[in-house]
């Protein structure tokens, strides 16, 4: 296969250097500039591709930026010099999930972004959106993480803003002011390690990590920002009010970025504390969040009338799911029943972080759809599409199954595995997980019955053919790995988990031994 | 197929399982009377007469009972979902405090 050891630098740097001359080549012609962007997509697309593949099949993958050899990392008396980005199975699913996304959200936007209102800069936005998250999960180092992180906030804040409405201007205000102040905790957090350590790349402090009341603090901020980017309960109030009133395309970019946070909390409480925190406590934390997640965002998306709230709850709700799963196997680190049903509770929660993204993204893109046509989001005033906008109705179909964990759809693999994991830990977790699969599915039958079903209400056409191209990239991610989920996981979902175990694995590619 | 540590998953069997269901169901609807009854076709609402236009249940009327049942746990929900910035950020100070409480505990409880 081919393989370059410049990809990782090349798939951070690509996005960013495309930004800024997309503006330049829409002054030429919009159309170029649409087939631009598509095509930097599309490269994107294969690469992390190329990528996740060369990382699966031989493991962690080093980009030292600046060194005359990449692949080696200068050390100097056991400090890593330089930027260091550092790909495992975790960074490269996450790369797959980003990339994905991005191109879908790109394909998407063509038709339902219109001409005439800054489109260029939107492109230039989403693009500086990709490489925010794409940095953020392949930095092997903090501050450069911390950069990231910044660069993705504000480039989410000026999406969400971008239809310059009342409400899109309040939700990008409280998604700045949240990000913000997350971003300050995790700086917080930077300094005190370097304050300690004198280090900042990740392998380098976990190697060097003494568990200090220095560190627990640093733990606590790290824990709690990152939470509250994904979505966590109680802290996942600026979620509903920024996803709804972003352009549609951009709502599914949100959930693939707020992942990209879940991916860091994952790396901080894996890869950067693992087994010298209490990983019981941190782990019985995560799975609290986890199921308050869960259960308030589903209860909280039933009564919604808002179709973009609604989801904008269930991704809350989903989010759960994923904690629920990744903080089983936290709480069984290191006990023997960890290789039994620990690492399956895992592969369930992080098998569900790309489902969710594909799943929740289309089910973004149709409420967009619907929003394209009807110019509201409110349910009550919709009715009847299903007999005009019939892909629509498709798409939307799939995407409901597959968020409720029907099968034969990707939802449900991922969920069984976190199912039966979570049983033998206590059943009353298995229990509240399939009671919120049952109301998402009360709550999707709400949505298809206002929507779509009753007497033809509207005369609206189908969305435009570059949207619906856009709802099909992720719908056939949707049924591929629902399907062969057998195959998802052990090549894909598998490396990936087990990239967050290997404490060690992550440590040595940098510091040697 | 998917190992999911205490039994298999295959999406591809469950299909096949579901065509064969759907052909079954289908034989067995088949077998039933040929004749058609046009009554049978109208919905029985406790003899109230149904109007000729069609209607359409509007999202606000879906699970009204199950919101209503519910309604003090959503009275406080709603009350934490004020749209306040401050709000918002007090939540994520406490969860903050409370994890660092939590980290600390050991320590300060004997």
């Amino acid at each position: 296969m081919i393989y370059n050891e410049a990809i990782p630098a090349i798939l951070i740097g690509l996005p960013l250097l495309a930004a800024f001359i997309t503006p330049i080549i829409n002054l030429a012609s919009k159309k170029a500039r649409n087939a631009f962007v598509i095509a930097i997509l599309a490269i994107e697309e294969l690469l992390i591709i190329l990528l996740a593949w060369h990382v699966f099949t031989n493991g962690i993958v080093i980009y030292t930026m600046g060194a005359k050899n990449p692949s080696i990392v200068p050390l100097q008396a056991a400090v890593p010099v330089r930027i260091v980005l550092e790909i495992d199975g975790m960074a490269a699913f996450m790369g797959l999930i980003s990339c994905t996304v991005a191109m879908a959200a790109g394909i998407y936007s063509i038709a339902f972004i219109k001409e005439g209102n800054g489109k260029a800069r939107y492109y230039t936005l989403l693009l500086i959106m990709l490489a925010g998250m794409l940095g953020m999960v392949f930095t092997g180092d903090l501050f450069n993480l911390f950069v990231f992180l910044e660069i993705l906030s504000i480039a989410s804040c000026g999406l969400i803003a971008y239809r310059q409405h009342a409400d899109a201007v309040e939700g990008a205000f409280k998604y700045l002011v949240v990000s913000n102040i997350a971003a300050l905790f995790v700086l917080f957090a930077i300094a005190l390690f370097y304050a300690q350590y004198d280090l900042l790349n990740i392998a380098a402090i976990a190697n060097a990590m003494q568990y200090t009341q220095l560190d627990k603090i640093a733990l606590a901020l790290l824990v709690a920002a990152f939470a509250m980017k994904c979505g966590a309960v109680p802290m996942h109030f600026w979620a509903p009010d920024s996803y709804s009133t972003a352009p549609a395309a951009i709502t599914a970019m949100l959930v693939a970025a707020s992942q990209a946070s879940l991916y860091a909390l994952f790396r901080v409480c894996f890869t950067l504390y693992g087994s010298l925190m209490n990983y019981h406590m941190i782990g019985i934390a995560i799975i609290i969040f986890g199921l308050l997640s869960m259960f308030i965002g589903v209860t909280m998306a039933l009564p919604q009338k808002d179709i973009k709230r609604l989801m904008a709850y269930h991704a809350i709700s989903q989010t759960g799911y994923m904690l629920l799963g990744v903080g089983v196997g936290l709480y069984l680190l290191g006990s023997s029943d960890f290789n039994v049903y620990g690492i399956k509770a895992m592969e369930g929660g992080i098998f569900h972080i790309i489902n969710h993204a594909m799943y929740k993204g289309l089910l973004f893109l149709t409420a967009g759809a619907i929003y394209y046509r009807l110019g509201t989001r409110n349910l009550n005033e919709m009715g009847g599409l299903g007999h005009t906008m019939k892909f629509t109705s498709i798409y939307f179909i799939i995407g409901a199954l597959a968020i409720a964990g029907i099968p034969p759809f990707n939802g449900f693999a991922s969920k069984l595995l976190i199912y039966e994991a979570c049983y033998k830990v206590s059943p009353i977790l298995s229990i509240v997980a399939m009671l919120v699969s049952v109301l998402t599915l009360a709550s999707f039958i709400k949505v298809f019955h206002s929507a779509f079903m009753g007497p033809k209400m509207h005369d609206v056409k189908e969305a435009p053919k570059s949207m619906l191209a856009g709802m099909a990239v992720l719908t056939f991610v949707i049924i591929f790995f629902g399907l062969f989920p057998g195959w998802v996981v052990s090549h894909i979902v598998h490396p990936a988990a087990m990239a967050l175990v290997e404490k060690m694995a992550y440590i040595n590619a940098v510091m040697g031994g | 197929m998917l190992e999911t540590g205490f039994g298999y998953w295959d999406a591809i069997a469950w299909i096949v399982a579901f065509i064969v269901i759907c052909i079954v169901v289908y034989i067995i609807r088949s077998m039933g009377k040929k004749e058609h009854r046009k009554e049978a076709e109208e919905p029985f609402f406790s003899g109230v007469e149904l109007p000729d236009e069609k209607v359409h249940v509007k999202a606000s009327n879906i699970y009204w009972g199950f919101i209503e049942s519910m309604k003090g746990y959503y009275d406080v929900m709603k009350k934490m979902h004020d749209g306040i910035i401050n709000n918002y950020i007090s939540w994520f100070v406490f969860i903050a405090v409370l994890l660092l409480i939590t980290l600390f505990a050991k320590e300060v409880i004997p």
